[in-house]
């Protein structure tokens, strides 16, 4: 694919042009504005609005929820792509397929039976509420729901990596006297591990912005459960614009930060590629 | 092992020379036959499927069956009339019906024009392109349906100007579109961008050269041979469409049997305490979501063997 290819296959200037007034039009204009208006605020202004109280807790909170849930994450899909690429059992086709499901469910519909399921009458919140466990409107509801959106991005980053991995490299290690644990601590892991940081930085990347599953199992209770988006929405039913444009600008620099890292770690990843 | 025999043949000849090793130097397991390093202890290798499997059942099949249990609990009557007998359950299906294909209408053109341009072409900020392109990925939901609140709302840009002349962009069917449209716009383009690259653009320079116009090119050589991977992009899009939330929650408004898309019923159902009615329309989503799974299996496995098909006949 020679840049010559412009003088023999039609449409380069149509193609190219209808994709960048496409993405002007829905994505650059819209940010755009929204920076402009946000800069239409004093500086003081803009840390009132992005640095009270109540802000400070919810960034705290979709900050620290996100980075365990993809923490979380990251524990998870590694054992489920594991035992997925290295182990026969009956119906893999369909676990395998079943990790897909986050993607396609609805985040509502995670939120609304999450909450079903763990408050103290729920299927599973009859176990765990006597023991202490609160896993519906309270912190941990938000980690747990943000894992289930964030697992699938780790196992499906992990997989395709830990199939490629040459067998001839174990053996060589297991020939050299390794025993299974070295083995994976000095040959397999390293070579999961720029996968298993590119997963870990999707699902946190996913888990900062999350809003459908949280707002439901939290309690958006502020100070205390109100993630970062939820204060958006509730500036903006305050008609408090100016403010609540200041705390998306704030989340938009936080996830262009996150697009950046993830792009140089995919490079970064592809490096041991050649 | 074959390190040298598929080192590049350009050095010359003496790879040649070298003799390849014996066929299967593998050391296998006396009992199981399976390449040694791998067939790891029976405890670990049952006690990790087990974690594993332990983990997506609580993660993810309880959850599926308790959407339909609790839809269903009070039986087929009662469901089916809260979603065909109540009128706003009834508008939110059809609105979402007719929100999510116009968005991903919108993005499926876009999606092939923008991989036509990245993966045929080379052009200056090509990579900026293609990261602009999944920026919408990273935005929160809720962030992108305020942007367009600050274009298209009373105080925004153009709000005086749409309100002097009737247009409602706000709290109506157009809002949605464009919110969910901003939301789910990466997932064609993604798809296409490395279908196309792999296939490589032979075909299409051949079409060329022996006279085809770019219609021809298109629908006879182009279309054909990416049919799969964009249907592909089109039902991860359309998922992603049906489903959203944060940001056509921002704009819509939530105007019973006008502006309420499915997943906001479930939201509205559930502040007011009806549980059977919310769960009735979650389980309707979960069907769309475990259909597009089954839809998916099959679609992956065909676009995957058309794209072997394309390569070997290229070759």
């Amino acid at each position: 694919m020679s840049p010559t290819n412009r003088r023999i296959l039609p449409g380069f200037r149509l193609s190219l042009g209808y994709t960048l007034l496409y993405l002007g039009v829905m994505v650059f204009i819209p940010l755009v504005a929204c920076f402009i208006r946000a800069g239409s605020l004093s500086a003081k202004e803009f840390r009132d609005a992005v640095w009270t109280e109540r802000s400070r807790a919810a960034y705290e909170l979709t900050f620290a929820a996100s980075l365990t849930a993809a923490a979380a994450s990251v524990g998870i899909g590694l054992l489920i792509a594991w035992v997925l690429v290295r182990y026969e059992f009956p119906l893999k086709r369909f676990f395998d397929s079943l990790v897909d499901l986050p993607f396609a469910l609805p985040t509502a519909v995670a939120g609304l039976v999450f909450t079903d399921l763990y408050v103290e009458n729920g299927w599973l919140g009859r176990f765990l509420v006597p023991l202490g466990i609160h896993a519906a409107y309270s912190r941990l509801a938000i980690v747990l729901v943000l894992t289930f959106i964030g697992f699938p991005f780790v196992v499906r980053t992990v997989q395709p990596v830990l199939e490629s991995i040459d067998a001839e490299l174990e053996e060589a290690a297991a020939v050299l006297g390794a025993t299974r644990w070295q083995t994976f601590r000095r040959i397999l892991l390293p070579s999961i591990l720029p996968a298993l940081v590119t997963g870990f930085a999707l699902a946190f990347a996913r888990a900062l912005g999350e809003y459908g599953s949280v707002v439901f199992v939290s309690g958006n209770l502020p100070l205390h459960t109100e993630i970062a988006p939820v204060l958006i929405v509730a500036r903006l039913e305050e008609f408090k614009y100016a403010e609540a444009t200041a705390i998306a600008v704030v989340l938009l620099v936080v996830s262009f930060g996150m697009l950046v890292a993830i792009n140089l770690l995919d490079r970064w990843a592809r490096r041991f590629d050649n | 092992m074959h390190i040298v025999n598929t080192s590049s043949t350009s050095e010359g000849d003496w790879t040649a020379t070298v003799p390849s090793p014996p066929p299967d130097v593998a050391i296998r397991h006396p009992r199981s036959g399976l390449r040694y390093p791998r067939n790891d202890p029976w405890y670990v290798r049952w006690m990790l499927t087990g974690t594993a499997l332990m983990a997506l059942t609580i993660l993810v099949i309880v959850p599926i069956i308790c959407v339909f249990y609790n839809a269903l609990q009070n039986g087929v009557g009662p469901y089916w009339r809260y979603l065909a007998h109540n009128a706003d359950t009834r508008h939110s299906i059809l609105l979402t019906l007719a929100v999510a294909p116009t968005a991903v209408l919108l993005n499926l053109i876009f999606g092939v024009a923008a991989a036509w341009a990245i993966a045929r072409f080379r052009f200056r900020g090509r990579t900026a392109l293609i990261t602009l392109i999944d920026l919408p990925f990273s935005v929160s939901p809720v962030v992108a349906g305020l942007l367009f609140v600050l274009i298209f709302g009373q105080q925004g840009y153009l709000g005086p100007w749409l309100k002097e002349h009737g247009i409602s962009v706000l709290f109506s069917a157009p809002g949605l579109v464009l919110a969910t449209t901003f939301v789910t716009l990466p997932f064609v383009a993604r798809e296409l961008i490395p279908v196309m690259e792999a296939i490589g653009a032979d075909e299409e320079v051949a079409a060329i050269s022996l006279g085809a116009n770019s219609w021809q090119l298109f629908w006879k050589i182009t279309l054909p041979n990416i049919r799969w991977g964009l249907l592909y992009g089109v039902i991860l899009c359309n998922a992603r469409a049906m489903g959203e939330f944060g940001a056509v929650s921002v704009l819509s408004g939530h105007i019973a049997g006008q502006t309420d898309t499915m997943p906001l019923r479930v939201e509205k159902a559930f502040q007011e305490f009806n549980l059977p009615g919310s769960f009735a329309v979650a389980s309707v989503l979960t069907f769309l979501a475990v259909g597009t799974l089954l839809l998916k299996v099959g679609v992956e496995h065909k676009a995957r063997r058309q794209l072997e098909e394309v390569k070997t006949r290229n070759r």
